[in-house]
């Protein structure tokens, strides 16, 4: 086992070196502009690109012609967003009342961010607030339709808890309401089984490097039949990707985000329980060995590889500091420059301190049980450690609830 | 965000850590002074107690801090620097000489203050149980 380990996934992963070594020969060989239609190199280029449009489309059970590439999943949201929104806006430009779109306050801010850019261009925006489980559920997305919904977007799983919306049931209910459906599907894709038609999606967002693929590479499904889905583009230029986006293609990016694709099409069953039995050993070995370990978000409807814990009384960032050896993340606010606690977890309505103690772990295609031992120990021993260190603890011990103690603030 | 060896130092090995006895014990205690500060910027808590001698020097100081590292350091560090002191020497502790010692971002330096902030509010408390303190002494700085 070589150190420090990486259990910080569903940040990026490795580029699986069967995906490097797809893309090698389109740097140096077939270095043509897929979009040169009268030599060989543009050729070999485009024929990359189109075999790349059929692995991303067979994992997720679309047409290749219904994929858009872009630079990433930010963008491939943008495009979503903003493209659907200005191109089924009921008023034009400057104008109020241009339409309204549902969306969820503990999505990513890739999603967040449009829509707010999009209310102050006159559309409406309803933030809905998730159960403490983190779930936005149908009923929930049925219950803020209105007459003039345009769009809907709601991620399939989340970033920093993995909890899993039920994308088919909230595709039924843009379906009945006529309104499109966008999933933000960036920690989803090629981890779970992902069939747009069965699914109800009519717009899905995700990242190369999310899948063990390039990073700066990203794709956008596009619906393109029952109902056919128009988006107004976002980037204008020489008409690529149908007028969706222009820009020449990255070609070997491209390229390595198919392979990531079919990897992990091929892959996922198995890699898929391996993944679970060992968060499973995780949590189970960390809650076993201390008392006050919460894991947040929905028990089961998460994703099989991540896992968000707070360990009660002990601050994130400093146990972060005490098991340097492992590299993850904290939604501590004293981990981030603009000392806000994750919004994610304030979210779930469970307060500050939650997010306060809280560790994100995400295990990927290269994680062992010997690394998950590892982390067991050196958690356990780095909240032992703290836990001495709190006045918190102490509080706890005597019996006082701490939530309702008002610190004596300067 | 790297920390110094200094930082890193205190995190591994705090000085003084615990507490002269349980909240309620000390709270009857006229020669222990306790000051329990929250930072308002990090929703972080610093527990600092000072046990004074008949010579109204600082005989001996315990921390406890819930918060990141520079917090825990900062704490640390200030134990050490008000032992022996008088009451009035320590209350000359700035946040700034924290944030030196420690080579403390600028991100951090919320961290140093919830240190200098813990050490005042202690030795109000000691001086409030002993009659000592008139309302000029209830500074609030910065
Ligand atoms: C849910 C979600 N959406 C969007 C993004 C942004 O992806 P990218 O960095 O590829 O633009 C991420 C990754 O940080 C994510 O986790
Ligand atoms: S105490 Fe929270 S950032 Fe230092």
């Amino acid at each position: 086992m070589n150190l420090p380990i990486y259990m910080d996934n569903a940040s990026t992963t490795r580029t699986d070196p069967r995906v490097v070594e797809a893309m090698l020969p389109f740097f140096t060989e077939t270095y043509g502009n897929s979009a040169s239609r009268n030599h060989a190199f543009g050729w070999a280029a485009e024929a990359g690109v189109d075999r790349a449009r059929e692995q991303a489309a067979s994992l997720i059970g679309a047409g290749p012609k219904e994929i858009v590439w872009t630079s990433g999943a930010t963008e491939s949201n943008n495009l979503a967003i903003k493209g659907a929104a200005q191109m089924y806006a009921k008023a034009p430009m400057g104008e109020q009342g241009r339409g309204h779109i549902i969306t969820c306050i503990i999505e990513h801010k890739a999603v967040l961010d449009p829509c707010k850019r999009l209310e102050r261009e006159g559309f409406d925006v309803t933030y809905l607030e998730p159960g403490s489980d983190g779930i936005v559920t149908a009923d929930l997305v049925r219950a803020a339709m209105r007459d003039d919904t345009i769009l809907v977007t709601i991620m399939w799983a989340n970033n920093e808890i993995g909890t899993i919306n039920d994308i088919p049931s909230i595709g039924a209910v843009c379906r009945e309401h006529g309104a499109v459906f966008h999933t933000d599907a960036t920690q989803w894709v090629g981890k779970m089984p992902t069939d747009v038609e069965r699914d109800n999606v009519d717009l899905m967002s995700w990242s190369g490097h999310k899948i063990y693929g390039p990073g700066g590479v990203g794709a956008l499904y596009v619906r393109r039949r029952r109902p056919r889905v128009r988006l107004q583009a976002q980037i204008d230029g020489g008409g690529h990707e149908r007028g969706m986006r222009s820009g020449t293609l990255n070609v070997p990016g491209i390229v390595g985000f198919g392979a990531a694709c079919e990897i992990c099409e091929n892959e996922m069953e198995s890699e898929r329980e391996r993944l679970l039995a060992l968060r499973l050993k995780l949590e189970n070995g960390l809650k076993g060995l201390m008392d006050v370990v919460e894991v947040n978000g929905h028990a089961e409807r998460r994703l099989p590889h991540l896992t968000n814990i707070s360990f009660g009384f002990v601050e994130g960032e400093s146990l972060m500091m005490g098991i340097k050896d492992i590299a993850c993340s904290s939604g501590s606010a004293c981990t981030s420059a603009s000392l806000e606690p994750s919004y994610v977890l304030k979210g779930l309505g469970l307060g500050d301190e939650l997010a306060h103690s809280s560790l994100r772990l995400s295990l990927g295609r290269w994680s062992t049980e010997e690394e998950v031992d590892f982390a067991i120990k050196s958690i356990h021993e780095a909240v032992e450690h703290l836990r001495a260190l709190s006045p918190l603890y102490d509080l706890h011990n005597e019996g006082i609830d701490i939530t309702k103690i008002e610190w004596q603030s300067h | 965000m790297a920390y110094s060896e200094k930082v890193i130092d205190h995190y591994q090995n705090p000085r003084n850590v615990g507490s002269f006895g349980a909240s309620s014990d000390v709270k009857e205690r006229k020669d222990v002074g306790v000051g329990i500060v929250g930072a308002p910027e990090c929703g972080d808590v610093m527990q600092l107690q000072i046990r004074v001698g008949d010579d109204g020097l600082i005989e001996d100081a315990k921390f406890k801090c819930f918060g990141c590292g520079s917090a825990i350091a900062s704490s640390s560090l200030a134990t050490e620097w008000i032992k022996g002191k008088s009451v009035d020497e320590a209350l000359e502790i700035k946040n700034t000489r924290i944030v030196e010692e420690l080579s403390l971002p600028p991100v951090k330096i919320h961290c140093s203050v919830l240190a200098e902030d813990s050490i005042r509010t202690a030795i109000e408390d000691y001086k409030r149980k002993n009659g000592e303190l008139d309302e000029s002494d209830h500074t609030h700085a910065h």
